[in-house]
């Protein structure tokens, strides 16, 4: 192990003069933890270096420099609490000193006692003790536990430090959905300028239809037959031309638009299902299908609908723009006077509603949020007859969403006569105008006819177009939330360089382990190494920590400390979806799918023939009562399977693990919400499922874990004892304490009472 | 004001110790807060390093002042829920995002992870956790200045 020698120039550019300064000749800065709070908890930055000589630290900005030589007895430890660490240093007498950091530094803090009780350690006994096996990270220079993968250059801790905000700009990364469509999008747009083109040549018909035939009749003149058939015929033609490349151009704009919004609904979903249980586990569902349900297609209704109206809007602006000029400038510079006041105003209120909006989202996801938690929760509502109460929450959230959505309208509903005011002024101006110039004789009646054809329609779009104010707000809004979740990255990542296993013994082996959720420290230090075959049965009580440990075994989440390795390969370096192949998980409540039996059984492996499916359920001693059911394998397994009792669908989901034949089997509480007589049943059934996996199994009543070659006593999150039943029982120890208690009640399910009995018994015996 | 059935003290280390009525001692317990939010200075419990509540206290002013200064600075040192008093910026209106902001306990920034990380406690007072898990209190949303409730109001 190379001792690793920071240079002074690693430390934090703002304190490397100030640590200059401290050090003597030949000081060698080891290690620092830059802590961010002094000792009332106030934001303040300090250092504590560890040199080859010395602890030197300053606890804050004004306080002054203090320094401990390494002598014998010294002792650095760390505690976190509520999300702040604290470091302290003391000897055989007393704390000489302590430090405190917000847990973003925990991981230089781990690396500062290493440092610190190696240095003393070299200081005490002259000689260099070896560092354990450890590999240090390139990157963040933390201790990792197995050598990272080839082409991978940080570790899975300073991976998870990066948090970048994503860009404003995201209606725009919807481009990453439409590139597919770009050739049927730009024959859409072609489309859109023929048909935007086709209905501008009407009002230019009016200025000939006035001046050459209605204009020269009333000063006596008569009607010229041709030349109003020529004139009323280009109008019609121009009508039917507008028609049929506006029918096209929708149709092709539409069926473009609703495959984007399929492509995006699909992405997202996707990317939600390779999400880790982490993020599941902090959202909630009625927030997360209305995101993919009905923000989705809001999306798909601008680019449909919305966009499509604002670029006619724009093109019709521009060429008529075009056609007013070229017609008569000063009367054009007139006429689009208003447009910039308009196009500011559009402006200033675009910010106030684009919040609005957002807010009429959130508030809205609010009140699904409230159905989600409550209709699958009716029974437990009902039972309690708090109806009233569940009532209630959903007027008070609707009256939020009233709220919300009464100031946003307060604005919006302003917004649109503003605009018609001012088209209607802009008109009134055009008349001054043009009034005027016909009386000098600087324009002829159907100049000025013309000119009022255009702008009224002019107008028109202007005041359409400032409704796309509102639409674009929107779908950028749901559009950030999309990208919410696309740019959400799992917290268990896919490896860089993938290691491949395509056959697994089994052996699973565990160092160090530690896994904190928020701030809250759930597993500690678990090292212990599960051979071939085996069966290792977890013990504790509730909140020990045996399910985390499961979950991390699972890799439904990453550790936050250590590595699990199997076949002595990290199962981060391994494809998620291929590890869990040879996983087997059996749940405590077995979860159906809204399908036939057989499907639910193959729903690991939805290749298997039915002679696999009939062999799994065999196998489970789910067979003969599938065969009882009206339709046998055909029959539908509800929402829930609420046809079944519990027992049976356990056994469905046994024989769903059994079908996928895992090398490594884990039973979370498999037998736990059923009576002692089914529980036989599915005993039979998990006995074929055990022989010769890997198996670890939860269980709640001690006497199931009987065959187990192992136990593992939990106790918060770290492990107190191994050992089989009759070892740990001649232990007399957490073990004894649980199996006493839970032989003298039998049927107790109480944890609480459980745990009081243990602490009562244990005190008993001081 | 009633006196309670147990004896707590401080030893060399910092560590706290407590005798209770059967006279042995535990040593490192810590005071808990039931309510750290709704009612900081009600129902707290002192709990042995295994996490065994050994004592339940109903409400601080119960307690001599002797106790109670012992077990107030006890939970300073260890309750760490900065209040903001102004929200200085944000580095983006879409989440995650940087928070700077002042608090009681001095200028910090933050990471914002979600909006759902704001939470809405009885109002006006909010709860929002940071991307570490550190709770940050605004004790109330309306008592802010105009700059924080703007920004505030974008992720509410």
């Amino acid at each position: 192990m190379q001792s690793t020698s920071l240079s002074s120039s690693d430390l934090p550019p703002s304190w490397v003069d100030q640590v200059k300064s401290q050090l003597t000749d030949g000081e060698e800065v080891l290690s620092w933890l830059e802590t961010d709070l002094d000792a009332r908890l106030h934001f303040s930055s300090g250092l504590v270096i560890i040199t080859d000589r010395r602890l030197l630290s300053k606890p804050s900005i004004d306080a002054s420099w203090q320094d401990w030589s390494y002598r014998q007895g010294l002792i650095l430890t760390r505690r976190d609490h509520a999300g702040i660490g604290s470091l302290e240093l003391s000897d055989a007498n007393s704390l000489l000193a302590r430090w405190r950091y917000t847990l973003i530094n925990d991981i230089s803090a781990s690396r500062l006692i290493e440092r610190f009780m190696y240095q003393l350690g070299y200081q005490l006994t002259g000689e260099l003790p070896p560092l354990s096996n450890q590999v240090l990270c390139p990157k963040c220079h933390s201790v990792i536990d197995s050598p990272l993968p080839p082409g991978q250059e940080e570790c899975s801790l300073c991976n998870r430090e990066i948090n970048t905000p994503p860009s404003t700009w995201t209606l725009f990364r919807l481009w990453r959905f439409a590139r597919p469509y770009r050739w049927r999008l730009l024959g859409g747009f072609l489309l859109t300028l023929g048909s935007t083109a086709a209905t501008l040549v009407p009002p230019y018909m009016t200025m000939p239809l006035m001046d050459n035939v209605l204009i020269p009749y009333q000063n006596g003149k008569p009607i010229d037959n041709d030349l109003v058939t020529f004139y009323l015929s280009g109008l019609f033609g121009a009508a039917i031309l507008a028609w049929a490349l506006g029918w096209a151009r929708t149709y092709v704009l539409a069926l473009v638009s609703e495959r984007i919004g399929a492509d995006l609904r699909t992405a997202t979903y996707e990317h939600l299902l390779k999400l880790s249980q982490e993020y599941f586990g902090g959202k909630r569902t009625g927030d997360l299908m209305a995101r993919i349900g009905s923000e989705t297609d809001r999306i798909n209704i601008f680019i449909s609908l919305h966009l499509l109206d604002f670029a006619t809007d724009m093109l019709m602006i521009i060429m008529t723009a075009a056609i007013l000029v070229s017609i008569n400038p000063w009367l054009a510079l007139v006429t689009l006077l208003p447009l910039p006041i308009i196009a500011w105003l559009i402006h200033v209120v675009r910010d106030r509603l684009r919040t609005g909006f957002e807010k009429v989202d959130r508030i809205w996801a609010e009140v699904t949020n409230v159905l989600a938690d409550t209709i699958p929760g009716m029974r437990v509502v009902k039972a309690f007859a708090q109806e009233k109460r569940e009532a209630s929450r959903f007027r008070a959230t609707n009256q939020h969403n009233l709220e919300v959505n009464d100031r946003v309208n307060r604005i919006w509903s302003l917004f649109t006569p503003t605009v018609t005011l001012l088209t209607e002024i802009g008109l009134l101006v055009v008349w001054i105008f043009g009034i005027w110039q016909v009386s000098e004789d600087a324009i002829s009646v159907g100049v000025l006819t013309a000119f009022l054809a255009y702008i009224s329609r002019f107008y028109l779009r202007l005041d359409s177009m400032s409704r796309i104010v509102s639409f674009t707000q929107k779908a950028a809004a749901g559009t950030k939330r999309i990208f919410e979740i696309l740019d959400q990255t799992s917290s268990v990542p896919e490896p860089a360089n993938p290691v491949h296993l395509p056959t697994v013994t089994g052996r699973i082996e565990l160092r160090g382990v530690g896994f904190r959720y928020g701030t809250r420290s759930v597993t500690r230090g678990i090292s212990v190494t599960i051979e071939p075959g085996e069966m290792v049965g977890l013990v504790g009580h509730s909140g020990s920590g045996k399910s985390t440990l499961v979950n991390l075994i699972c890799r439904f989440y990453d550790v936050t400390e250590g590595a699990i390795l199997i076949d002595g390969v990290d199962i981060r370096s391994l494809p998620v979806a291929e590890y869990r192949k040879h996983v087997g998980l059996v749940l405590q409540e077995p979860f159906l799918f809204f399908g036939t039996i057989a499907e639910n059984i193959a729903y690991g492996k939805p290749d298997a023939t039915r002679g696999e499916i009939v062999a799994a359920a065999r196998a489970a001693h789910a067979h003969e009562f599938i065969l009882r059911l009206p339709h046998g394998y055909d029959s539908l397994a509800g929402e829930r399977g609420q046809s079944l009792s519990g027992g049976e669908r356990q056994r469905i989901s046994i024989a769903r693990a059994l079908l996928i034949d895992p090398r490594i089997l884990i039973l979370d509480e498999a037998t736990s919400s059923v009576d002692t007589t089914t529980e036989k049943e599915i005993q039979k059934a998990l006995d074929n499922l055990v022989r010769g996996r890997t198996t670890i199994a939860i269980a709640h009543r001690l006497s199931t874990l009987r065959d187990a070659n192992r136990l593992i006593v939990l106790d918060r999150g770290s492990i107190v004892e191994v050992g089989n039943h009759d070892e740990l029982m001649a232990q007399a120890g957490h073990y004894f304490n649980l199996y006493q208690a839970q032989a003298r009640n039998v049927d107790t399910e109480d944890d609480l009472h459980r745990q009081d009995i243990t602490l009562k018994m244990a005190e008993g015996r001081i | 004001m009633t006196e309670p059935d147990f004896q707590l003290s401080r030893n060399a280390f910092g560590k706290l110790i407590f005798i209770g009525p059967d006279g042995c001692p535990h040593e490192g317990v810590v005071p808990v807060r039931a309510f750290p939010i709704a009612a900081p200075d009600q129902g707290i419990a002192i709990i042995d390093p295994q996490g065994y509540e050994l004592a339940w206290i109903d409400s601080l002013d119960d307690l001599s002042d002797e106790l109670r200064t012992l077990i107030q600075s006890e939970l300073s040192s260890r309750d760490f829920m900065p209040e903001i008093k102004r929200i200085i910026g944000v580095s983006s209106f879409a989440t995650p995002c940087n928070w700077q902001v002042e608090t009681d306990r001095g200028l910090t920034t933050f990471i914002l992870k979600g909006e759902e990380n704001i939470r809405r406690l009885a109002p006006p007072s909010l709860l929002i956790t940071e991307s570490h898990g550190i709770h940050f209190l605004i004790r109330d949303r309306f008592g802010l200045d105009h700059h924080s409730r703007k920004i505030l109001d974008r992720f509410l």
